[in-house]
């Protein structure tokens, strides 16, 4: 099929073939073929997990491929590094971005292909130029003395993109571009790309996991499965059933079934709770809300507007400044993370890696983190070490954690199982307030159905809940009633059967300030503070 | 994972012995691969006199040995030698468990000594068990107090410890240097020294220089041993090493732990101090000085940071520091060849990825994964 | 309580400040004298941390540099000899000595970079080596060959004699005696100092160095070569090492004991914090500890006389152990005060594998 079609067109500007890749243990790309003409939106499709991000670290020089070859306009080519990637006109949007924080702008962009003065120093007014010129062509005119790190996440992305401009990207591959923004940034982004294939002829390849996107944006999409490519479309023949259907490997649910919600009694209320960042900057403002027995509440906002900070100040790990919170009435505004256990609060936490799991720990120590002081599991001071291990395989089974032993590290286990392994021990007691940070970020579908219906079911049982998601499609799948957190604050509150999801998507990009000019306003203030 | 949690480190189910093979074989290659380096040292030392001797280094490690090994005096003294390193590669080892580098071990055990060395003349005229008890408290309390600043440093302050437990030891040698030429001096000798001990000199056994404090240290590796794997306390101790983040979120109070550690750390090298006063010099001079403090750092590396490691790893120092004696004697090698070949112990250790690649073995890694939480820390600049 | 207590302290405070007013300019050459190890030790940690790498083996360096640049130096001399020439007292067993100090040095970093880079080893764990290495080796060596040659070694470099003239002028006097009384290695490092300032934050090479120690793989991705940059200035960072070596032997004292290094190593490490990772920050940390040591000195040379009543009495009673701690207690207290608001670079003590497992 892919013979065919290409011969159809112009010579591809970048064929792959029979790209394999082998890490211990895993086969990640096995006999890749792809092919991306010029001017092509060309997506990658794939869960998480499924190859696609191996295949373009092998692209770019990360990453070197065991069998198969790279071609360029025909001619066949090794890349033995980014050097040589950029060298030949690709360039890459991690998905991480790949931004040092604490440089400017124009230093991020110019950084390894610096314009010189003189054998030794830089030449700024150079670049500076040029980098203005760029933006302004494309639309995001950004101060090249912003310190990066001070930027909001949808312009560090404009940031990336204009490094690749500058690079002058003949090839451009976006890693989950949109995992960050909102649907109006998606929208922005994608006008972008589609302005970049016909003004320059760029050629893109867009990695995705979202139906919808690669339907809306891409020219052809090739779906890889567990490393291999499963299939080839064309948006204007296929659609979100036949996609995910490739994708995943069988019939999928879109959908969880949530069935009716019979919200109880409030457990979580927070009054004017204020929280400060690492720094000891301000960055939740004043926050407000409810959630009630029974029901889940979602938060939803583009990362870096304060939900992280916000949750962490209900689990103890970051302290409140000001304002109160109240579990079933009792004051926890500044209770320990110890105290909110025993009272029934389960956290999952965002980073799973620095929170929630010690990998280099066997699986028992790990289930009993946070009950290791207690009876069954310690008599005083003294471990049972046979009481750990009986309530370790008992959470395995009933979790379908996939390990052949109970003692194995934690690092050992997939990203899924060590996921359920935490809402194994989060899940697995008595709760009354069960607090989920992106819950599913980088998981596969099979573990995120799994999570999503234990979560339904433990609201069933009455349990409030209190869920965070960067994915605003898992915020309005789960969610009864949805919070919008913009800049520090919460901006709206909206039942989530009446939810639109444009609506929610403007609240976040915006805070809900009516006009364009408004928010044009904030984003020149986040500049100045920038500079 | 490290000797630490047995049971965890493989996922199959091995021999206990082949198990411990394993986790032994990158230390031996590592101390017989540093004998070999210090003997290519020893030959080219030669050069000095003027004549190359390819037997040099035969005669030096057989002085070495006879030293340490070749009567029962030797091996008495290679244990007494080893006793403070077990004290100190355990108040070390301690440390690395929690994600704590302590190079501080010398100024606790100097600290210890002093404690020891000062109140023990002051009570020496008190009933034996008094006094000695006395003296052993005040030397553990002293060390605890010079682990307990640069805990508390790093707890309240993030003053990473490898540059405060060094200014420290600094600073005790200078606190001593004043107390022993001042306050502490006692009168009637031809140099500033502390007073005689009088009933708080440690017992020894048999006649044998084999003291109290040998039986203190030895006592106390099953007791660290336990502590760390358990008790509750260990899992605090340990997982805030692992991973001080998820230590806060199950509740741990990982600044607490800091300092506690730290604390139990200067504790247990100010034992060791109080012990080599006690046991073997009955009194401290202005000028003290010992190398206990960075072979702790090698002992308890070449350990694992595992207390039975430790003790292995500080009988083998020990024995080394015995028979040194002997080799400057008989084969003219100066004693500070066994520092030249620690360090090269701890490069092969350090260096285990080319040491295992070369020798084709599967083993764990040699360096205690804490390590990496000490090195991370480093110049963070956040509190733990 | 405050009000009776507190006029006494602050009369004293002001007295104090006074008397370091008015022996600041005594002892100025000194504290720059004192301040030149420290702050080229510093340079190394500059270079080391800039680039995402520990080094807490600086102390051991310096204290192998000094070592072999005093043994260099001492056996031309001996057996070669030769008359000094030009300014500073210069000697062909003077300049042997530097150069054999700054190899030395050189090649100990290259062990550091070596352990750290290619092998992935701890950080920490391999400046301890090369502490233990250093002073094991220097303790054995300086037994078997300067212990049994007592006469050996090549004297030191002279320092500038700046013209009276000059030195009384007020303030500009002082501040030009501090820093040209001076022999050519400390007078070498303010220049040092100035130059990595400039390229560190307006070269090319500054640039990609801040990146690779902030984000190694974001550099990577733009074709910087990570490994290359790092081995680099690592190697580098050790002439600085080997400089402040040498400045201890062949500057400072024209001989050589064992440990004579006594933790200025670590103290530079201190530097560099407090300097928050620039040159010039980190000299000016060096000046402020190196007065602490010169301290104890201006007290020894000028007492506080009759016009400081109440603190005379005071700094009489005050042993003169207390003086010789000054410099780690006050190094302590800085990085005390100073370290929460400091912010290193990211990627420091954090080894850079090139493929990561991603999905």
């Amino acid at each position: 099929m892919t013979e065919s079609q290409s011969q159809a067109s112009p010579a591809p500007a970048l064929e792959m073939r029979g790209v394999t890749k082998r890490y211990p243990g895993v086969l990640a790309n096995d006999h890749i073929d792809l092919d991306v003409r010029p001017g092509e939106i060309h997506a990658l499709l794939g869960e998480n997990g499924a190859g696609k991000s191996t295949l373009m670290n092998i692209l770019y020089g990360l990453a070197e491929p065991d069998e198969g070859e790279i071609l360029l306009d025909g001619e066949p080519v090794t890349i033995h590094g980014p050097s040589d990637a950029i060298d030949r006109g690709i360039s890459m949007v991690h998905q991480h971005f790949m931004l040092v924080p604490v440089l400017s702008v124009a230093e991020n962009i110019l950084l390894g292909d610096e314009p010189m003065a003189n054998p030794i120093f830089l030449d700024r007014g150079v670049a500076h130029t040029r980098i203005r010129e760029l933006g302004r062509r494309f639309g995001f005119e950004v101060d090249p003395d912003a310190r990066v790190g001070s930027l909001s996440v949808g312009w560090q992305q404009r940031v990336e993109i204009l490094k690749a401009l500058y690079r002058n990207a003949r090839i451009l591959v976006l890693d989950e571009p949109t995992a960050v923004l909102t649907p109006q940034e998606t929208r922005e982004i994608f006008g972008v790309l589609r302005q970049l294939t016909k003004e320059l002829g760029t050629s893109i390849i867009f990695i995705s996991h979202k139906l919808n996107e690669v339907l809306e944006v891409a020219d052809r999409i090739t779906v890889i499965r567990r490393g291999k490519v499963v299939g080839q479309r064309v948006p204007a023949e296929t659609g979100e059933e036949d996609l995910a259907e490739l994708m995943v490997g069988r019939d999928v649910q879109l959908t969880v079934d949530r069935g009716e919600s019979t919200p109880g009694e409030p457990v979580l209320v927070a009054r004017d709770v204020r929280v400060a960042d690492d720094r000891g900057r301000e960055v939740v403002h004043g926050v407000s809300f409810e959630v009630r027995a029974g029901e889940i509440f979602g938060i939803a906002g583009v990362a870096g507007n304060g939900q992280d900070e916000l949750v962490e100040s209900f689990t103890g790990l970051r302290r409140t400044i000001s304002g109160q919170a109240t579990l079933l009435g009792r004051d926890i505004t500044h209770a320990t993370p110890r105290e909110l256990h025993e009272a029934g609060v389960g956290f999952v936490p965002a980073d799973r890696h620095r929170f929630g799991l010690i990998l280099s720990f066997p699986l028992t120590d790990n289930v009993v983190l946070n009950d290791y002081h207690a009876a069954p599991y310690a008599r005083g001071m003294v471990r049972d070490e046979d009481a750990i291990r009986e309530r370790t395989e008992a959470a395995i089974a009933e979790y379908d954690v996939r390990t052949h032993s109970a003692t194995v590290t934690a690092g050992t286990l997939s990203g899924g199982n060590q996921q359920k392994l935490i809402v194994a021990r989060e899940f697995g007691r008595d709760l009354k307030l069960l607090v989920l940070d992106q819950p599913t970020r980088g998981l596969d579908v099979g573990s995120i159905e799994f999570i999503h219906r234990q979560a339904v079911q433990r609201r069933q049982d009455g349990t409030a809940i209190l869920l965070v998601s960067a994915e605003l499609d898992e915020i309005l799948e789960l969610s009864d009633r949805i919070g919008v957190m913009y800049r520090g604050e919460m901006v709206a509150i909206v039942d989530a059967r009446e939810a639109d999801r444009e609506e929610i998507g403007l609240l976040m990009a915006t805070g809900g300030k009516v006009s364009v000019e408004a928010a044009i306003k904030d984003m020149s203030t986040d500049l100045e503070q920038a500079s | 994972m490290t000797a630490a949690a047995p049971a965890a480190a493989e996922p199959r189910r091995r021999s206990p012995v082949r198990r411990l093979i394993n986790l032994a074989i990158v230390p031996l290659v590592a101390v017989v691969g540093a004998l070999i380096v210090g003997g290519v040292i020893i030959f080219l030392s030669g050069f000095a006199s003027g004549e190359l001797d390819p037997t040099l280094p035969f005669q030096a490690y057989a002085s070495l040995f006879k030293g340490a090994f070749g009567s029962l005096r030797g091996i008495l003294f290679s244990v007494l030698s080893a006793t403070p390193l077990i004290l100190g590669g355990m108040a070390v080892g301690l440390g690395f468990k929690a994600g704590l580098f302590n190079i501080g071990a010398q100024g606790q055990f100097l600290m210890g000594a002093l404690g020891a060395a000062g109140v023990g003349a002051w009570v020496a005229g008190a009933p034996g068990i008094v006094a000695i008890s006395a003296a052993v408290l005040a030397g553990a309390v002293l060390g605890a107090v010079w682990g307990f600043i640069p805990g508390a440093l790093k707890a309240w302050t993030g003053a990473h410890e490898v540059v405060t437990t060094i200014m420290l030891n600094f600073i005790a040698g200078a606190l001593i240097g004043y107390l022993i030429t001042g306050p502490l001096e006692a009168p009637g000798f031809s140099f500033s020294r502390t007073g005689p001990l009088g009933n708080a000199e440690f017992p020894t056994l048999f006649g044998t220089s084999i003291h109290l404090g040998v039986f203190i240290a030895f006592a106390l590796v099953p007791v660290i041993w336990w502590l760390l794997w358990k008790s509750t306390l260990g899992f605090e101790i340990r997982t805030v090493g692992a991973n001080p983040d998820a230590a806060r979120y199950a509740g741990m109070h990982p600044a607490l732990i800091t300092i506690l550690t730290m604390s139990l750390c200067g504790l247990l090298a100010g034992l060791a101090g109080a012990g080599q006063i006690l046991g073997i010099s009955h009194f401290m001079n202005a000028s003290y000085g010992t190398s206990v403090g960075f072979d702790s750092i090698s002992v308890a590396l070449l350990g694992r940071a595992h207390p039975v490691g430790i003790t292995l790893a500080a009988l083998l120092f020990g024995a080394m520091r015995a028979g040194s004696g002997l080799m400057q004697i008989e084969a003219g090698i100066p004693v500070e060849i066994i520092d030249v070949i620690q360090a090269t112990i701890l490069l092969f250790l350090a260096a285990d990825v080319v040491v295992r690649q070369a020798l084709r073995i599967r083993a764990p890694s040699a360096e205690p994964d804490e390590l990496q939480t000490v090195t991370k820390t480093y110049g963070s600049g956040t509190p733990v | 309580m405050d009000a009776i207590y507190g006029i006494p302290i602050i009369g004293v405070l002001f007295q104090f400040i006074g008397y370091v007013i008015d022996v600041t300019p005594g002892i100025a050459p000194i504290v720059l004298g004192l301040a030149a190890p420290i702050a080229l030790g510093a340079l190394c940690g500059i270079m080391n941390e800039r680039s995402g790498v520990v080094n807490i083996g600086i102390e051991g360096m310096m204290l192998s540099a000094a070592f072999a640049g005093f043994l260099a130096a001492g056996l031309w001399q001996q057996s070669l000899g030769g008359a000094p020439f030009g300014p500073f007292d210069l000697s062909m067993a003077l300049l042997v000595g530097v150069i054999t100090a700054i190899l030395v040095a050189v090649l100990l970093s290259t062990l550091h970079a070596w352990l750290c880079i290619s092998i992935g080893a701890d950080q920490i764990i391999s400046g301890t080596i090369i502490n233990i290495a250093a002073l094991g080796l220097t303790g054995y060596l300086n037994r078997l060959l300067i212990s049994p040659n007592p006469r050996l070694g090549a004297g030191t470099f002279d320092s500038f004699n700046l013209p009276r003239e000059i030195e009384n002028f007020p303030v500009v006097g002082w501040i030009a005696d501090m820093f040209l009384s001076q022999g050519p290695l400390a007078m070498s490092v303010i220049v040092l100092v100035v130059m990595l300032q400039v390229l560190l934050f307006r070269s090319r090479w500054g640039l990609r160095t801040r990146a690779v120690g902030e984000h190694p793989r974001a550099a990577d991705t733009v074709g910087i070569n990570v490994i290359r940059l790092r081995y680099r200035n690592v190697i580098v960072g050790g002439i600085f090492a080997g400089l402040a070596g040498a400045y201890l032997t062949l500057e400072g004292t024209g001989s050589f004991q064992n440990g004579m290094t006594a933790g200025r190593g670590f103290i530079a490490l201190a530097a560099v914090i407090f300097g928050r990772w620039t040159p010039i920050g980190a000299f000016g940390a060096a000046l402020l500890f190196a007065f602490s040591g010169a301290f104890g000195q201006a007290v020894r040379i000028r007492p506080p006389g009759e016009e400081y009543a109440q603190l005379g009495p005071i700094m009489e009673a005050i042993p003169s152990q207390v003086y010789g701690a000054l410099p780690y207690l006050v190094t302590i207290i800085i990085l005390a005060g100073v370290v929460g608001r400091s912010v290193a670079p990211a990627a420091v003590g954090r080894p850079y594998t090139k493929e990561s497992k991603a999905g």
